[in-house]
């Protein structure tokens, strides 16, 4: 799967100005988009998703072209295909976990599912282990209960990439890990790329096949394990990118850019 | 038994009131709420008017604009022989337009309570905006809605000044219940005006009681 991603936006807010010029593309599965708070990440992947729309050029996913400005080619979100999982989950308050999960395969009035779509809900919730919550509502849920069903609505219409804004900076650090590890597996058997935000270093260990880091609104770096000089040797990689993104964080830190407590 | 013809053409102007400003009332909410616009300040200070306005102020300006002669009323008079003077229904317009901010206003409120997050999560999802609208943000605003519409209605109900001006006090045909309640008083009626009075206190106090139930727990809901 190819994600290439050259756009440029400019937001104003009063006085204060920060402009999104943002180039890189990614061959691998596993691409983690790391930099510090501000500094254009999740802007970058909602103008992926569609919910903003650059002022200048183009987004494609595995050659189809969402965005062009050129082109004239704008897909709304709604058209784009992509999984989205937000940082707090935005699992609908007002509906159970079965029509959260359910939500995507309602498209008609009175917005009640088919059998086959209540099937289909049945097995995503099963594979998700989740299938005791379908009464609950959001609100009962724990951080991780949530995020499997966030995980589950997000896949039940088997999008072309997954966007990750930043998925366990609500969870804490034992959950994270095993989140994580859930992640890949999710990864696997639907097949499905990953986009992951982060300013973790620990999730550009796990998911950085290809990092991509960001500051100020600009692409610092782009860094491929398969573009490294050797690529067998597994933690030898992890061990650089790790580095490297620690080394980031430390500096932006410095810069007054990142809490330093964050690291 | 006292003649309880204004309490029933007061629920049914209350009730036509209500409903006409609730779609005005929605729609301008969820613009002002969701856009920003030049002009959007100046828009919701007119829209708000009403609120702070004297009632025979506001009931003048409606005679200037749907009066025989007025703006609009003349236009209505000419094309198909309407007017809306000294009708119930012009006593419906002159309560849809004092109980419009109370709707407004609510309104607003609940639509900027609910996170644009929930509508971006839909559109991802696969809703267009009617959709969204719909599935989100009218369902998780209704507490609030349904709590500026029992305000609407209690102040609906309760109009005299403005409702006065446009429609006048015709026994059986414009006279509302606050204006039943004047005359009572005006004659020594006092168990007309007593009856009156009783049943309009009661349902103001059941309508504010229920509504802040509703704004609790949609607080809690959060």
């Amino acid at each position: 799967m190819r994600l290439e991603v050259d756009i440029r936006k400019t937001l104003q807010s009063g006085d204060r100005r920060f402009a999104l010029d943002a180039a890189f593309s990614s061959q691998d599965d596993l691409t983690v988009v790391f930099g510090a708070s501000g500094s254009g990440k999740s802007l970058t992947i909602q103008a992926i998703a569609g919910l903003v729309t650059p002022e200048q050029g183009r987004i494609a996913v595995g050659g189809e072209v969402l965005f062009d400005a050129d082109q004239g080619v704008n897909l709304p979100a709604r058209k784009r295909g992509v999984g989205y999982l937000f940082q707090d989950y935005a699992l609908f308050p007002h509906l159970t976990v079965r029509d959260n999960i359910g939500y995507p395969l309602k498209k008609a009035w009175p917005f009640s599912l088919l059998p086959d779509d209540q099937q289909e809900v049945t097995e995503i919730m099963e594979s998700f282990e989740i299938s005791h919550l379908g009464a609950s509502y959001p609100a009962e849920l724990s951080g991780g209960q949530k995020q499997r069903v966030a995980l589950a609505r997000a896949m039940i219409k088997k999008p072309s990439i997954l966007l990750l804004d930043e998925p366990f900076s609500a969870l804490d650090s034992m959950l994270r890990h095993r989140m994580r590890m859930e992640l890949l597996e999710i990864r696997q058997r639907f097949g499905v790329p990953l986009v992951v935000i982060t300013h973790d270093p620990a999730d550009v260990e796990v998911f950085g096949d290809t990092l991509v880091v960001f500051a100020n609104g600009r692409v610092e770096e782009v860094s491929s394990r398969k573009k490294l000089a050797v690529p067998e040797d597994e933690d030898g990689w992890r061990t650089k990118v790790c580095w490297r993104a620690q080394w980031k964080k430390e500096n932006l830190a410095a810069q007054r850019l990142v809490p330093a407590s964050g690291i | 038994m006292p003649d309880l013809t204004p309490l029933w053409l007061t629920l049914r102007i209350a009730a036509c009131a209500t409903l006409l400003a609730f779609g005005f009332a929605v729609g301008f909410a969820w613009l002002t709420a969701r856009f920003s616009f030049w002009g959007r300040d100046f828009l919701d200070a007119v829209l708000t008017l009403p609120l702070v306005m004297p009632p025979t102020v506001l009931g003048y300006y409606l005679i200037v604009v749907w009066g025989r002669n007025g703006w609009l009323g003349a236009w209505l008079h000419a094309h198909f022989g309407v007017s809306l003077m000294f009708t119930w229904q012009g006593a419906v317009l002159a309560a849809m337009v004092v109980s419009f901010p109370l709707l407004f206003k609510s309104a607003r409120a609940a639509f900027e309570g609910v996170s644009t997050e929930y509508e971006q999560a839909a559109r991802i999802l696969g809703d267009n905006e009617l959709r969204v609208f719909f599935r989100i943000t009218l369902p998780l605003a209704a507490r609030g809605l349904l709590a500026g519409t029992m305000l609407a209605f209690a102040r609906a109900m309760g109009d005299f000044g403005a409702t006065l001006m446009v429609a006048g006090n015709i026994e059986g045909k414009t006279q509302t219940a606050a204006m039943a309640v004047f005359d009572a008083v005006q004659a020594g009626d006092y168990t007309l005006a007593n009856t009156l009075v009783a049943i309009m206190s009661v349902a103001c106090v059941v309508i504010l009681v229920m509504t802040n139930k509703l704004a609790n727990r949609g607080r809690a809901g959060r």
